[in-house]
This record gives C-alpha cells, sequence and structure tokens, in this order.
C-alpha cells in the first residue's frame, strides 16, 4: 500500500502509524465522562468507505486524514490535519 | 448415520464406500425456530453443538452466509492454550483446553488435538519477570506452568539459536505443556455434524440482510433466503460484527475489524515438535501435521474487510523467524492468507446477552478466537439458555468499558489496532 | 550423445558436457540443460515419490507446474530440499537427490501404503485415530509427522545471502513469452519505463525453441530481435524472475534467482534478490498450464503433458521416448505430434476423445503416419516404474480395445490460462464459455491493470502478439505517451487450443490422479461430494487437493470440471478457490533480504557504551538499547555487585548512565498550557529553573508514563520519559495536539539521542560536582531541590538538574551526546576522592525500590494512578487527559490493587512475579496481588519488594504470603508501607 503524503509525496506504508477511525468523536475538555467512555470505546468500524488519521512516523510526523475503503483498501483522498492543516501554524 | 472409527472406515474400504452419507444435511431454511445462530464458523456452529447437547434446545439453525468454516476457523494458525494472566479470563481459557482434550470423542470426528506444548520466549530480566507472574496465576488457578531455562529450551527446539550471538538472546521461557494445535477445519465440520446430528439445521448460502423486531425486541432475521422468526438471536459473526449489528440499527460496538496474515510453508520433515512465539516481537510459529511450517505475527496494523494483507508484516514476520531459527532461511513460503479480526478495546471477547432484548452476542476475539471455540460455543449457548452468563464468561461483558472492568492481558489501552 | 537425445540444435550446448550424480550416480547432461532435461536424456525418469502413496513420479509438465520432480541439491548443512527439477540448471558437480523415499527410490517400502489405499481415502484421519484413549490422537502423530513433509530442511545457518531493492517504472509486464515481449515493445516504443520478468533463464516463454514463423520472420529470431529493442529503449529485462504477488498501491513482489543454487565457495554474493515493484500500470501476460488428462495410473513415470514432451525436444533436444502416444481432447496437442515428428520422433498414436475431429487433424495424423483414434479413450497406463504400454477402448462401445506399446503418454486435456495474480486482490476468475477455460474476468479489472494472451482468452500465436502489443498501446494511451505504430501479427502454424474437459466423470477410473503430489485421486471426489463437501472449498480442504508445493496448477480445473458433473451445478457458477500470493514458493531468506542476524532490529548504544564495555559491563537488553546491568568486579555475583554499588550511593556517591531516557523538547508559547493538559499535575506555573516529576495518562486514565519535565525558559521544556516509553509518549503528545488542540502553539522534538544523561546520586555529589565543574556554585541556595541550571563550556552546554530518583542527594547531568564519555570519565577521575563507583540498572532498581518510586515492573500498562498510590498527584483544580475516565466506578471496585511494600519474613529473597496469598505452599488460594519488584536493601538490610495487593484482601489483619509456585518457592512477608526508606525525603534535601 502506497500513502500519498502532501508532504513527503508517495511513500510505502510501512512508514506511517495508523491511528484511527477520524470520525470517532474527540470531545471537549470538560465534556462529560460519559460522553468521553462512548469516544474513547466505541467505533462504528464500516465495511466500505472509512475516514480514518494516520500518522506519517518515519517521515514528516504529520497527521493524515486518508478517505480509503476497508474492503479493497483503494485510498481515495488524502490531506493534512492538526496543526498544518491549514498551512498555518507556527 | 455412521459413527467415525476404525471399524467402519476398514468396512466401507471393503464395500468401496458405500456406506458414507453427508457429514451434515443442507436443508432449506424453516420459517421459525427457538434459536437463531447467525454465523457458521467454528463459535456459531460450536454453540449449536452445545445448545443441543448441554441444553435439549434442537430446534436451532445455524445461518451462515458462505460455506460454514469458510471464515477464520478456516484459516488461523491453530494454536490451543490456556496460559493467560488474568484470575478473570484463565478460567474460560483453561476450561476450552480441557474441553479441547476431550473434543475428538465427544464429537466423533478427530480434530487431531496435539497436546506438544507452547513456549513463550524470554530476552530480558523483565520479560521473564512477567512470564513468572503469569506462570504462578495458571499455577494459583489450578493450571500447569513451567519456566524453562536455555538449556531446556534448546533441549526441545534443536533448531532455535538460544546464543549469544542471537539479535535477542533468549534467557528463558514460560512453558505449557498442555498447549498445542488442532486440525481447524476439523473443528468447524466436527461441530457441524455433530449439532446437525442432534436435529440442528445448517443453512449455508444464507446471509442476514436485516432484523425483524416487535416492540423493542428482535423476533428474527431477513435474510437472502427468506424471512426466518426466531425466539432468540445469536449474533457471532467475528469480523462482521459491526457490519451485522448496524442492521438492527447498534452502530457502536468496541470493536474494529483489522486485517491478521498468516503464513506456511512448504512441507518439511519434522524439524519442529513445539509451538513458539517470539518475545522480542510479535511472531508464533508451529508446525503442522502435514509438514509445513504455520507462522503469523502482528496485524497489519488497519481497519480491513479485504482478507488479504501487504508485503511489510510478510517482511517483518520471515524477519523475526530467522532471528530466532536462522536455518530456515532457506524454507520456501508456500502460502498466505488474511482474515478480518474482530478487534476489541481490550483484547477480550464480548459474550453476553444483548444488546437489544432477543438478541446475544458474542464478538471482539481478536485473534484468539480459534483456541477458545469450545468454551465460546459452551458459554454462548448457556447463556442463551439460561438469558444469563455463566460463571466463565460472567466477565465478558459488552458494559465492561463503561465500568471500568475491562480485561487488558497485554496492557495495551483501549486501542484495538495493539492488542 | 545418449540414445534420448536427437540431433538438432536447440538451448543445449553440446560443446559443454557437464557432469552431476543424481541418487550417488553420475549422469553427463550439457551446459543449458536443466536436471530434469538432463535426466531425461539419459533415460531417467523416475524422479521421486508421492506425498501419501509413495507411488512413482516422473516429470510431468515443462516448468513450474511441475508437482512431482522435486528434489535436494546438496547434503547436510547445504541441503537445500523441494526444487523443481524442471526448473534448475545442472551445474559440474551438482549432487542431486530425490525426496520422500527410503531406502531408495526404486525401493521404497513405504509404497506399501497403496494396499491399505481404500482405508486412506480422502479424510480417513478426520474418521479414525481417536482411539482408545484421548490422547490416542498424539500416539499416532509422530509416525504421520515423520511421513509427511517432502523435504528435510538442515539445522545449521543457511550461509547464503539475500538481497532486498526497490524498483519503479510505468509498465510492469508479467510474463516474457510473445505476449509480454510484444506488449513490452509497444510501450517501450512510445517512451515509457518498461520492466519486463519471467520466471525462466530465456525469453519466449513456452515458445522458446519453437519452430514457427511470424509474421514472416522466424519465431526465435523474432524473440531474440525484440529482446535487443527492448533492451536499446531502455527496458529492464528481469529473467529469473518470479512475480510472485500483486499487493495494495500498484506493490508487485518478485524474487529475482541470481544464482540456482547456492556456492559455498567462501564467497558471500547474493543468492536471491527481493524485488519490491511499484508499477503505474502492469499487464499480465502470464500464458497457460496444460491439463492432464484423468485415466488410471495417469501418474506413472512416462506420463507427461504433450506440449512438455514438445518442449523437451525443442528446447533441450531431448527424446522423451522412443515410441510416443498423444492422448488429447484438444487440437493443441496435434501441433505437439506435428513437431514431435518433424524432429524425427515416433508418434505411434493419437488418441482423441472428441466424437469428431476437423479435416486438417485427419490429415496431420496421416501425414506423421500415426494410428489416429477419434472416438477413444485411455483407460489405464500400464509399467511399474515406467510406462510400457496404454489400453485404450471405444467411449460408446467399450468392447472394442486395444492395447498400444509406449514408453511416453504425452497427455493434453486443455489448457488453463494462469490468473492467479489478477487474483490476488480478490477479483476472482470467470469462466469464458468461448474458450473453454477460466480467464481473468475483463468487466472487474481496474483500470491500471491489463491482460493479454491467455489469461485474456487467446491461445493462438497471432493473437496472442497481437493482443500483446494492444496492451502496451493501451497503457502508453493512458499514460499519455505517443502510441507506437500498430502491428499485425500473423504466423504459420498458430497455436490452436480448446477445453473443456469433457470425457464423461461415468467412465473414468477412480484410481484416476488428479493431485499429483498429494495423491488425491477420483474416487476421493466422489467420496467428498457423497459427503457434502462439495463446494470447492470444502473439497480442496477435505481432500488436500491443490494444497501441495504446485498449489493445484495441474489438479484444480479437472477438480472443478469434476464437480460440475457431480453435484450438477453450472461451471459459471462455482468459483475456484482464491488465489494467494505468492504464486510460487518463496524463500524466507528472500523476504529478509539483509535484515539477519545484527541487522533484524537496529542495536541501541548509548555515549558512553565503549567505556562500559571497556569495563566489562554486564549489559541487559531495554527494548533496543543495551544498558550496563552491573559492573561486576573480579569474583562479584551480580547480586554482591548491586549491592556494593548501591551501598555505595547511598554511602558515598555513584554515577549512573542514564542516557536512554527518552528526552522531547516541548516549546512555544503554549507548551505548559499543554503540559499541564497532559500530565495530571501542573506545570503551567512551574517556575524557569525548575523541573517536577509528572504523571501522563491514556485516554483510559491508566497510567501511560512518568517522568520529569524541566522547565529550562519561558516557552522552552525538556520532557523526560521512562526509556521503553519514549516513542509512545512522543506520540502521544503529537497526537493530542494535532487531533484535539490544534491551536495550541507548541512543538515536539525527540532529542533523546542528542543528550547524553549521567545520574550522580549520593551525600557527596554536590562535592563531586563541585570540583567537576569548578566555577559553578551548587550550594543547596543556588541549586535548590528540583532546580535545573545549565553550564556553558567551550564543546556545549551542559544541564544540571537536581532530581533524585535514588532518594539521595542526586543530580542529573545532560551534555551533548558527544560530550558523553568526556563528561563521563571526568566526574569518575574528580569523584575518586569521594569514592564514587558507577552503579548500573540494578543498583539503580534496588535504590529506587528502597524509596518506593514506581518503574517498568509496576507500568503494566493496567494500573491507574489509584492502584500506584499516586492520587495524589491528580491536580483538583484543573483538568488532564485521562481524567473522565477515572470516573469508573469499577477501577476503585474492592478488588482493584493499591501498591505496597513487602519484607520477607524469614529474610530470603523475593521475587518479582510472585503472587501475594494467604495461604500457606500446600493450599495458596487464590492470589491476592502480585509482586512487581524486588531486591536486597542494603540499607535496611532485608529482603524487600513492591507488590499490587487488593484493597479487600489490605483490610484484613491475617499473615501473608509471597507465592511463586513455579520455582517452589512460598515467603512469609510483613505488608509495609512502600516508601521503606526517609520517607519525609530528608536525604535528598541535604
Amino acid at each position: 500500500m502506497i500513502i500519498d503524503c502532501p508532504c513527503c509525496g508517495r511513500r510505502p506504508v510501512s512508514e506511517f502509524s495508523y491511528i484511527g477511525d477520524a470520525e470517532a468523536a474527540k470531545p471537549d475538555m470538560h465534556a462529560p465522562a460519559a460522553e468521553w467512555v462512548k469516544a474513547v470505546y466505541t467505533r462504528t468500524n464500516p465495511r466500505g468507505m472509512h475516514l480514518e488519521h494516520w500518522q506519517h512516523l518515519h517521515g514528516c510526523r504529520q497527521f493524515l486524514k486518508i478517505q480509503r475503503d476497508t474492503l479493497t483498501h483503494e485510498i481515495f483522498s488524502v490531506e493534512l490535519v492538526g496543526v498544518y492543516a491549514s498551512g498555518e501554524g507556527e | 448415520m455412521t459413527d467415525y472409527s476404525i471399524l467402519s472406515l476398514a468396512k466401507n474400504a471393503l464395500n468401496g464406500q458405500v456406506g458414507w452419507a453427508p457429514a451434515w444435511r443442507k436443508p432449506d431454511p424453516k420459517p421459525a425456530y427457538d434459536v437463531v445462530i447467525v454465523g457458521g464458523g467454528g463459535h456459531g456452529l460450536a454453540t449449536a453443538h452445545y445448545l443441543a447437547k448441554h441444553h435439549g434446545i434442537t430446534n436451532v439453525a445455524v445461518l451462515e452466509k458462505n460455506l460454514i468454516g469458510s471464515g477464520n476457523v478456516g484459516r488461523n494458525t491453530t494454536l490451543v492454550r490456556s496460559n493467560y494472566m488474568l484470575d478473570r479470563t484463565l478460567p474460560f481459557y483453561e476450561h476450552s483446553l480441557k474441553l479441547w482434550e476431550g473434543l475428538s470423542h465427544d464429537l466423533n470426528y478427530n480434530v487431531m488435538f496435539s497436546s506438544r506444548g507452547i513456549i513463550n520466549l524470554a530476552h530480558s530480566p523483565g520479560q521473564l519477570d512477567v512470564f513468572r507472574r503469569r506462570a504462578n496465576s495458571m499455577l494459583l488457578n489450578g493450571v500447569k506452568a513451567e519456566i524453562l531455562g536455555t538449556d531446556q529450551i534448546a533441549e526441545k527446539v534443536p533448531a532455535l539459536d538460544v546464543s549469544n550471538a542471537a539479535r535477542f538472546p533468549i534467557l528463558g521461557g514460560l512453558y505449557q505443556a498442555r498447549g498445542g494445535t488442532a486440525r481447524h477445519d476439523a473443528v468447524a465440520w466436527g461441530f457441524a455434524r455433530s449439532a446437525d446430528r442432534r436435529g440442528v439445521d445448517i443453512i449455508e448460502q444464507c446471509e442476514v440482510t436485516g432484523f425483524l423486531k416487535k416492540d423493542g425486541r428482535v423476533v428474527g432475521v431477513s435474510t437472502s433466503r427468506g424471512e426466518i422468526r426466531a425466539k432468540k438471536t445469536a449474533i457471532v459473526v467475528a469480523g462482521s460484527s459491526s457490519h451485522v449489528l448496524q442492521q438492527a440499527g447498534l452502530n457502536n460496538l468496541p470493536i474494529e475489524s483489522h486485517v491478521l496474515q498468516a503464513f506456511v510453508s512448504e512441507g518439511l520433515k519434522p524439524v519442529l515438535d513445539v509451538a513458539i512465539t517470539f518475545g522480542a516481537g510479535h511472531l508464533y510459529v508451529s508446525q503442522s501435521d502435514k509438514g509445513g511450517l504455520v507462522f503469523g505475527g502482528d496485524l497489519d496494523g488497519y481497519n480491513s474487510y479485504a482478507q488479504r494483507g501487504n508485503l511489510p508484516i510478510a517482511e517483518d514476520v520471515a524477519t523475526m523467524l530467522l532471528a530466532m531459527f536462522p536455518a530456515f532461511a532457506k524454507v520456501r513460503m508456500l502460502r498466505s492468507w488474511g482474515g478480518v479480526m474482530d478487534m476489541s478495546m481490550d483484547g477480550q471477547p464480548i459474550i453476553d446477552t444483548g444488546p437489544v432484548p432477543g438478541l446475544y452476542i458474542n464478538c471482539g476475539w481478536c485473534y484468539e478466537g480459534f483456541k477458545a471455540t469450545p468454551a465460546s460455543g459452551y458459554t454462548f449457548a448457556w447463556t442463551i439458555a439460561n438469558d444469563a452468563p455463566h460463571e466463565l464468561n460472567a466477565p465478558f461483558t459488552l458494559s465492561r468499558f463503561q465500568t471500568g472492568y475491562v480485561l487488558d492481558e497485554k496492557g495495551r489501552g483501549p486501542f484495538p489496532g495493539h492488542h | 550423445m545418449t540414445s534420448f537425445r536427437i540431433d538438432k540444435p536447440s538451448g543445449v550446448d553440446f560443446e559443454k558436457p557437464v557432469n552431476f550424480t543424481f541418487d550417488g550416480r553420475t549422469y553427463r547432461g550439457f551446459a543449458g540443460d536443466t536436471v530434469a532435461s538432463a535426466l531425461l536424456a539419459n533415460g531417467v525418469h523416475l524422479f521421486g515419490r508421492s506425498f501419501k502413496y509413495h507411488q512413482p513420479r516422473g516429470v510431468m509438465g515443462a516448468h513450474v507446474e511441475e508437482a512431482n520432480a522435486l528434489i535436494t541439491i546438496g547434503r547436510g548443512a547445504h541441503a537445500e530440499p523441494n526444487l523443481q527439477a524442471t526448473t534448475i540448471p545442472v551445474t559440474e558437480g551438482m549432487e542431486v537427490y530425490s525426496q520422500n523415499r527410503w531406502p531408495s527410490l526404486k525401493l521404497d517400502l513405504l509404497s506399501i501404503n497403496q494396499l491399505a489405499a481404500p482405508l486412506l481415502s480422502a479424510g480417513f484421519y478426520y474418521k479414525t485415530f481417536m482411539g482408545p484413549t484421548k490422547r490416542s490422537w498424539m500416539l499416532y502423530e509422530p509416525f504421520i509427522r515423520r511421513a509427511a513433509g517432502l523435504g528435510a530442511v538442515s539445522t545449521s545457518p543457511d550461509d547464503q545471502a539475500y538481497e532486498k531493492d526497490h524498483r519503479f517504472c510505468d509498465v510492469l509486464i508479467i510474463g516474457g513469452g510473445v505476449t509480454g515481449i510484444a506488449a513490452g515493445l509497444a510501450a517501450a516504443r512510445s517512451g515509457l519505463r518498461v520492466i519486463l520478468v519471467d520466471d525462466r533463464n530465456v525469453w519466449g516463454g513456452q515458445m522458446a525453441g519453437v519452430d514457427d514463423d511470424l509474421s514472416g520472420q522466424p519465431l526465435d529470431q523474432w524473440i531474440s530481435h525484440s529482446i535487443r529493442e527492448l533492451r536499446e529503449l531502455g527496458a529492464e529485462l528481469l529473467s529469473r524472475t518470479t512475480a510472485f504477488g500483486v499487493y495494495d498501491g500498484h506493490v508487485h513482489g518478485a524474487v529475482q534467482r541470481l544464482a540456482d543454487v547456492s556456492s559455498h565457495d567462501g564467497v558471500r554474493r547474493p543468492l536471491q534478490r527481493f524485488l519490491k515493484i511499484v508499477a503505474k500500470h502492469s499487464i499480465l501476460a502470464t500464458g497457460a498450464f496444460e491439463n492432464p488428462m484423468l485415466f488410471r495410473n495417469n501418474s506413472l513415470p512416462g506420463v507427461m503433458l504433450a506440449d512438455t514432451a514438445r518442449h523437451f525436444m525443442d528446447r533441450f533436444s531431448v527424446a522423451c521416448g522412443k515410441q510416443i502416444v498423444i492422448y488429447t481432447n484438444n487440437d493443441s496437442a496435434y501441433g505437439a505430434a506435428r513437431r514431435l515428428a518433424e524432429a524425427g520422433l515416433n508418434v505411434a498414436a493419437l488418441i482423441d476423445t472428441r466424437p469428431s475431429v476437423s479435416a486438417a487433424c485427419q490429415s496431420l495424423a496421416t501425414h506423421i503416419g500415426a494410428s489416429h483414434l477419434v472416438g477413444w479413450q485411455v483407460e489405464k497406463a500400464h509399467g511399474r516404474h515406467r510406462v510400457k504400454a496404454v489400453s485404450v477402448c471405444k467411449i460408446d462401445d467399450q468392447r472394442q480395445k486395444q492395447r498400444i506399446s509406449s514408453d511416453c503418454l504425452a497427455m493434453s486435456g486443455g489448457w488453463n490460462p494462469v490468473v492467479h495474480l489478477a487474483s490476488h486482490m480478490g477479483m476472482a476468475p470467470v469462466y469464458s464459455e468461448p474458450m473453454g477455460a477460466f480467464i481473468v474476468d475483463p468487466d472487474n479489472l481496474p483500470s491500471h491493470c491489463h491482460v493479454a494472451g491467455p489469461v485474456a482468452g487467446t491461445l493462438d500465436l497471432p493473437s496472442c502478439v497481437n493482443g500483446g502489443f494492444a496492451a502496451g498501446m493501451e497503457v502508453a494511451r493512458q499514460l499519455g505517451s505517443t502510441p507506437p505504430d500498430p502491428i499485425e501479427a500473423t504466423a504459420m502454424h498458430g497455436f490452436i487450443g480448446d477445453w473443456p474437459m469433457k470425457a464423461d466423470v461415468e467412465t473414468l477410473s477412480e484410481k484416476a490422479m488428479l493431485d499429483f503430489q498429494n495423491d488425491v485421486t477420483l474416487g476421493d471426489i466422489k467420496l467428498a461430494v457423497v459427503e457434502g463437501y462439495s463446494a470447492t472449498e470444502h473439497l480442496k480442504r477435505y481432500t488436500t487437493l491443490g494444497m501441495g508445493t504446485d498449489q493445484g496448477r495441474t489438479s484444480n480445473i479437472n477438480a472443478i470440471s469434476l464437480l460440475t458433473q457431480l453435484t450438477g451445478q453450472q461451471i459459471e457458477n462455482i468459483r475456484p478457490t482464491r488465489f494467494r500470493p505468492p504464486f510460487t514458493p518463496i524463500t524466507l531468506g528472500a523476504l529478509v533480504g539483509h535484515h539477519v542476524g545484527d541487522h533484524a532490529q537496529p542495536t541501541r548504544l548509548t555515549p558512553m557504551h565503549d567505556w562500559h564495555a571497556a569495563q566489562g559491563a554486564m549489559m541487559v537488553p531495554v527494548g533496543l538499547w543495551w544498558r550496563p546491568r552491573a559492573y561486576l568486579k573480579p569474583g562479584e555475583t551480580l547480586r554482591e555487585a548491586y549491592i556494593r554499588e548501591a551501598g555505595n550511593v547511598r554511602e558515598n556517591v555513584g554515577i549512573c548512565d542514564v542516557s536512554t531516557l527518552g528526552k522531547i523538547a516541548v516549546q512555544g508559547p503554549d507548551a505548559g498550557v499543554f503540559l499541564d493538559r497532559v500530565y495530571t499535575n501542573n506545570f503551567a506555573t512551574l517556575p524557569v529553573g525548575k523541573a517536577r516529576y509528572g504523571l501522563m495518562l491514556r485516554d483510559d486514565g491508566m497510567v501511560l508514563d512518568d517522568g520529569t519535565s524541566w522547565r529550562l525558559g519561558e516557552n522552552d521544556y525538556l520532557m523526560t520519559t521512562t526509556t521503553g516509553g519514549a516513542g509512545a509518549v512522543m506520540q502521544h503528545l503529537e497526537r493530542l495536539h494535532n487531533l484535539y488542540w490544534p491551536d495550541l502553539r507548541v512543538s515536539f522534538v525527540s532529542v533523546t539521542g542528542q543528550w547524553a544523561g549521567m545520574s550522580v546520586a549520593g551525600p557527596k555529589s554536590r562535592q563531586v560536582l563541585g570540583k567537576a565543574f569548578s566555577g559553578t556554585d551548587f550550594s543547596d541556595a543556588a541549586l535548590p531541590i528540583m532546580g535545573v541550571m545549565s553550564i556553558k563550556t567551550a564543546s556545549g552546554t551542559i544541564l544540571v538538574a537536581r532530581l533524585s530518583f535514588s532518594g539521595e542527594l542526586a543530580y542529573e547531568v545532560f551534555c551533548p551526546a558527544c560530550m558523553g564519555t568526556e563528561i563521563w570519565c571526568d566526574l569518575l577521575s574528580h569523584g575518586a576522592d569521594f569514592g564514587i563507583q558507577p552503579y548500573g540498572t540494578e543498583a539503580l532498581g534496588a535504590l529506587r525500590i528502597e524509596k518506593g518510586h514506581v518503574a517498568g515492573g509496576e507500568l503494566d500498562g493496567r494500573v491507574s494512578p489509584y492502584n500506584l498510590r499516586l492520587d495524589g498527584m491528580l491536580s483538583k483544580k484543573k483538568w488532564f487527559f485521562g481524567k473522565p475516565l477515572l470516573e469508573r466506578d469499577g477501577l476503585y471496585d474492592d478488588d482493584q490493587y493499591r501498591l505496597v511494600g513487602l519484607i520477607s519474613e524469614d529474610r530470603q529473597p523475593l521475587q518479582a512475579g510472585a503472587h501475594v496469598v494467604f495461604g500457606d505452599k500446600a493450599s495458596p488460594g487464590p492470589s491476592q496481588g502480585w509482586v512487581s519488584s524486588v531486591t536486597y536493601s542494603p540499607s535496611l538490610d532485608e529482603e524487600i519488594g513492591l507488590a499490587l495487593v487488593k484493597k479487600r484482601a489490605l483490610e484484613k489483619d491475617t499473615g501473608m504470603y509471597a507465592a511463586n509456585p513455579v520455582a517452589g518457592i512460598h515467603r512469609k512477608v510483613r505488608i509495609v508501607s512502600h516508601h521503606f526508606l526517609d520517607p519525609e525525603g530528608h536525604r535528598m534535601r541535604l
């Protein structure tokens, strides 16, 4: 599998670390505990299109949001997320 | 129906094999059953067997979307063991091991359970401490375990590099003599045949496409072969669990489906008599009765339903195998597989009533399901029959993540891909 | 020249004889021969024994489809088992051995199994071996295991080398036969980067050596000229390379054979190269395998595929027999017959199962003078170690029979396209009615995958060449390259073939062999169907058909054909068993490449490693690192060493290499805010020049790691982590930053390798530092507890933090890694007057256990702050990551652990991994907790340990034991506070 990192170009999947479902909630700090428990422990786990986070661990170490089909492994889109998402940041 | 034995084999050898009958019938589904089991893998078929045998519940159908045994029970590395650590999980696997020891007789089908022993290698003092904790936990629970020194390991596994020149020198290992391997296909077929003989209908090529509900209770399923009503509907579909439960409108299991690869080599004359796991990385290897080395390691690491993986894991697994057994460099890999693993949030399964009335759920086996097949069927049958868990599966609740009674054997945390 | 060689030019060089041995007997072949061709040329047809029945087996196929002729090359440590004789070129002095027979190939006593054949039917082992006791299988198993497996692997290390590499191209063409070569020409002529792979030693695939005419040019000339042109156009041509798998992202796995067998001349050169080829497009041009026919004794040596007989003649000038009989159900065998006859071989008869054949076939048979029996079938082949005659009968009048002498029966059951690689991504092949075979499903191909030749449904020579060229042109078009001029190939003879297996299953012998390696017969298939194992997946697993090293290449299609007749299923609805990598077996050494020995994983060494090694320190692995465990003096045991080292720290001063601690530079205006969120305690208000111990939690509230963070400046912190937790903590910080709070202005840089770290600990540590860094004030006022200062030297900045893991007055000295050894030695020499000694991880452990500090043994990934009695570190004023999940009741259950200290009552050592119990050795009762760390305490002169014991158990006032039943040890223990020594922390406040 090859991932087209926005910073580094096409790199083999072994350079990346899979983080997980991008649609799993990231609750606000002071959100109630029940919301945090649900966010940490439950997943939709779709068979098909999946939005997920990866980190280019052995490269730029940036976080990517990837749209990938879990049945065919085909990757449809890759975008930078997190601190440098908008192109700004430090 | 003919019993299997050397006598019936001989009789049929002489009469031109006319006395054999299908190992299980292939009936059309009835419109209703007392219990419908969705999932014709090892666990589903075992559940049907125990429902019939222990609880006298025989008006049962097992619905399988493909052919029975075509899922993970048909493509695993066949290791059977009960060398677990936690007091709330160990008894379950030990019960399973005991069932394994009598399974061929119980089913009248040779599942070729071979107690050849399993060794977990340790490469640092800290690791040996952890194995000692595990060994003592086993012993305090009445399960025999030993810590072997390097010499004892070398004697059992001559091909292993036990020298100090190894990249990860071996300091010792945890040994369960009763652990071993079994023939995976035989397990599925054996349970199927036994359940079928007791009246259970095994319906293949029957995919569940929806659930029938009444007053908030599940009362049956819609399938590719029509509607089937059921007083109790049990779901035991491994990697497809999220997918199937979504048909019931339930969308948030603590499960991620991942791909796990396994590999087998060409047949070799006997070279490895025990099963071994590597301690400085994730790798397990044993030799099948046909002579192939059967081995595997980590998950690929990403959600997948594709039943196939990629090269990096194959390379990593081969690298670790050769780190342990340098001589195996010449051995050739014959075939690889991939399966869909239902990875749970703590590495242990869920065997529970619910999540809604009328449903019973059995999932989250990660890649530990094969050894648990008999106990999973046994306890799931109990849970279904009694509407309450058996003592052995009582800790495997769906709600344990919310309440904080997590069962984390490996200590990896709420990251399914790490278990 | 032996009598089985014909005088005809081919790929063999008769000027270069090669001598080799087979089972100890010397034979002569020539350069260019394979082991198979050389032995056949010498009249040898018996190559091996089948797996179950130990029946005699010979060469059946021409190349990788060969299932029988598996040999071992070399002996002892150098033995290489399970090689196919048809693919290995002979070399001078090569030692070839047959396999799976005892005592010899000719007299294999295990062939007695055949007498028990009716008992040994498919799946017989599922029906027996269950008695008389539950453990009976284990009694039978050793015999079954010994009979299993084909070759033996030596247990000596492999002395061969392997390589790994990558390749990138516009188009990867898999198959270097005429189809693939044509595709390559089209792609290369349009300027694309081309890689062409073929698993043979020569180009042209099946057509190599065939005397045909392609568009007016001799075929072999077309092949060699095309190869030359491809090279000139810059294509990379990889022969002896098997593309074994297709993976996501257009990645292909291939193994290139740089040599065919190992050399043992002491020169380390790679035997194989594993290539990962990333291609924008791929063209599958892998040709087809011929199918066997089914009849009794169809597995006898001398019975082979028709085109194989032709191939040995064309490629190696080998006559497979003097009295050849062709048995076919399709036209292609007529082409083979013609070729054989033209070469002067005696084709005695042509048996065709079809009711009628074309005029062209009839005239050909007449022309070559073979007896032509149309509408007849072979009933049985006769012979013991080689075929000597065949019995044939008329299909619709079985009374008409003949017996024909023959020493070579060349059979053709049709052609079976090699679709495997197209199926690796999960797409099942589809049955093509016109072709009568399974081909790649054209409707299910991704746009970057192309097929040509038999896998696309064409079998004749011109169509294959044209199809290949068209595929290459299509790739050029898709990549926006200028397409080349099209071609329109024609051939004189062509190559006609069709399928399917039309013989009526009712007329076939039950003993007809389907899987030649695993001995699966027609009778086995019938039995499996009767017992309900009639789906292809069940059939395969129950009978083991297709599970041998040939993976069903010559058996799957016949089995499917039989299934349609036995079950009434339509062939379109039968899905062949799934094809998976590798296409042919791949050597594990190749997958690993150079990552063997020390290169399996990197080794991490601290800057002062050489010094430790020079001292003869006992080293211990911690993950990928090596750390000094203790510096044993001559005659000392490990225990004596660590007791001395730890005692010296408490008395005088010690120095410990702590470079392996994770170090992360956390910088930015929001660094303090961020640390406040990830640590349970307060960091935002930590003054500059101060350090603090912090606890970090995982998403579920369990302890992730602990360490100290030092505030070096307003926006500048240096975080330390445990050695093992460094990578996980770094990822944790980055994940929380990027996915939860991307607006915080903070950055993280791993600086673990940048800083060497040493702990100088003991009552005299201040004096040592004062002497080593004269001019710097280390007084309590200048550097109070938890203070951080920096010392600028000519070589770099040194950080000194007054932190104590040991509980003594102590300092952590961090310097740039390049200065590590210098500073270390400096401190040692300045500390000599104060009795300084280096101490290792064992002593480090003893010291921290005396203080009750938690470390790796306690942090097992399952403990919360409550378990570790660190709940005091949970800020009540601020939020921290993991806090919400700490609210779950289960974490405070009476069965939850609490950290305690243990003292061994009888002053005998405790062991980590023991469990804490109430009962005595005979009946200990259930576990009440476990011992996480142990040491002899020099300060207390006691054997102590840390343990996590259930809250419920601690509330009882009865005695407890540390039970270590795996070692047969049971010790009475006293539960105390885990802060054994100086709980108020006076000593570090000196």
